[in-house]
């Protein structure tokens, strides 16, 4: 399986959660794992996604989530799982 | 599975401390470009660049946004020029350096590094010539970086050469005054130098190595001064813990993308050089380490142990961490480029004899020194014989990158911009080494026992 961590950073408001799943639903990108937190109005999420079927190219997907972030006045951000599994796992 | 604190932690290196992938460097030769004719060799060298390092930027972009940590630079290195023409029939090689700099632009690059000498014994007509033309080479090119090794373990300090570098820096200071002799910033001179080193103004691709290779430079002072927030109250050993471990994490992140891009280009990995580079950025800086270690500024006593021991731990969490290590590896001290050093420099706590004592176990030199426009030919090579006899007794690279900026003494600032920052003109020893330095000849190489 090969997976991603988003992050998704800024001003909570509605529909932030919603409108990013759309989007990676729409690019056969499956949710596996969220965490979600508010703290003193900033909206703070990690998700960990599973990104084997998606039909996207990952820099496409990855400038794509930005554009999203944008529109929606957060800050998006895509990585593939590697860096992290590099950086913990020996 | 990685769990979401892991993945905090992460994010926040990248987010907060600045930590990127400074250099992808793709070393490329150019022995075989050799030609009589300089057209024709210049051609070749201008074919085989923009053909090896097409995707280079491309695929820079591609995995930083795919993972998600910026790849600061990406540049390219050649074979010293003085031995890939050294067949040319020219009387200068300031044209080869033109088209260096028009291939770098063509591929997207921002610095290209090789026009180089290696003359730490002795001089050919060809490095001669090479030597000759730096300071033009440098003020009519852009993105060309400079490098001459001047000194060895095995061979000595070609004391001629050193003589030379003199005048050369303060030609290369006039030449670029229009631009606060920002030319001095893409020279460098060696003792010991690397033939993988990634990072500028020193890299060229050795003629020990193969026609193609990636090489990768990291980064992130910001993170180690992060990590020793935490244990500010702790002993020694919990400080080298913890350095160790954070090298070990930046320098898995910059492996992963060494093997991605020499993978992605075709090329084989070469090494990762485990440097600590600060930028001017604040949060970015090795002076900042020194002062999370307990110090109250860089320069301050105590600064050569904390160095040392910074240097020394930064290797040991790194080299686990990277099937290949290679370059420089340990901590810059870059004046210019750090906002610590620079702060430390304007408090009086930093000088260059202590920069100079730092060198001793620090990764590389005297990096990015702003000194008096009017400093004489002779004092600059005097500093930068010290220097060399340094690398040449302890087995280790040393350089010099000395800024004489032009029409400036003590008290004023210099900015060069970008990564290369600014820096306050730094006070140089008054006394004379002019006889010294006129003597000529070679210092004989070291005797490799009796250490003491």
């Amino acid at each position: 399986m090969k997976k991603a961590i988003i992050t998704v950073l800024g001003k909570d408001k509605v529909g932030i959660i919603a409108k990013t799943c759309v989007y990676l639903a729409d690019k056969d990108v499956n949710v596996l794992e969220i965490s979600q937190t508010i703290v003193e109005g900033f909206f703070n999420m990690i998700m960990i996604v599973d990104i084997t079927n998606t039909t996207c190219e990952l820099s496409e997907l990855a400038c794509g989530l930005e554009t999203l972030g944008e529109e929606i006045g957060v800050i998006i951000k895509f990585q593939r799982e590697e860096i992290f599994e590099s950086m913990h796992r020996i | 599975m990685i769990t979401i604190s892991e993945a905090r932690q992460t994010t926040a290196m990248i987010e907060e401390e600045n930590l990127d992938v400074r250099t992808i460097t793709m070393g490329i030769n150019i022995l075989d470009c050799a030609d009589p004719d300089e057209k024709r060799f210049c051609e070749k060298v201008y074919d085989r660049i923009t053909t090896k390092a097409k995707d280079l930027v491309k695929v820079g972009e591609d995995i930083s946004r795919e993972f998600g940590v910026p790849v600061v630079n990406k540049r390219i290195s050649v074979t010293p020029v003085a031995i890939a023409a050294a067949a040319c029939k020219t009387s200068n090689f300031v044209q080869i350096a033109k088209t260096l700099d028009n291939a770098a632009k063509e591929v997207g690059v921002n610095f290209i590094g090789g026009f180089s000498a290696l003359v730490h014994k002795g001089m050919t007509a060809a490095d001669r010539m090479l030597i000759d033309s730096v300071p033009e080479a440098l003020s009519v090119t852009e993105r060309v970086c400079s490098s001459i090794n001047l000194a060895s373990s095995r061979t000595g300090i070609n004391m001629d050469a050193v003589a030379r570098m003199g005048e050369i820096i303060r030609e290369t200071a006039f030449l670029t005054r229009d631009r606060d002799s920002l030319g001095c910033a893409k020279f460098v001179v060696f003792c010991n130098a690397v033939e993988d080193n990634p990072f500028m103004a020193g890299a060229f691709h050795g003629v020990g190595e193969r026609d193609c290779a990636i090489n990768v430079g990291i980064s992130g002072p910001g993170v180690v001064k992060r990590a020793l927030e935490s244990v500010y109250e702790e002993d020694f050993e919990t400080l080298c813990e913890t350095i160790k471990r954070t090298a070990f994490k930046i320098t898995r992140v910059g492996q992963l993308v060494a093997k991605e891009a020499a993978s992605r280009l075709g090329v084989p990995f070469g090494i990762i050089d485990l440097s600590l580079a600060p930028t001017p950025a604040v949060g970015d800086s090795v002076a900042e380490i020194f002062q999370m270690m307990g110090l109250e500024h860089a320069g301050a006593p105590g600064t050569t142990a904390a160095l040392a021991m910074l240097n020394d731990n930064v290797k040991k969490g790194g080299i686990m961490a990277s099937s290949y290590v290679g370059g420089l590896s340990g901590a810059f001290i870059p004046v210019s480029e750090d906002h610590g050093m620079i702060e430390a420099v304007e408090a009086g706590a930093l000088t260059l004899e202590k920069l100079e004592a730092m060198t001793c176990v620090c990764s590389v030199g005297l990096d990015m020194i702003a000194i008096p426009g009017d400093t004489s030919p002779d004092t600059i090579s005097g500093i930068i014989a010290d220097e060399m006899a340094i690398g040449m007794i302890n087995n280790k690279t040393t350089a010099v990158r000395l800024i004489p900026v032009y029409g400036k003494k003590v008290g004023e600032t210099v900015t060069f911009g970008g990564l290369l920052g600014y820096a306050p003109i730094m006070p140089v020893n008054q006394f004379s080494c002019a006889d010294f330095i006129r003597r000529g000849g070679r210092i004989p190489a070291p005797v490799h026992s009796f250490k003491n």
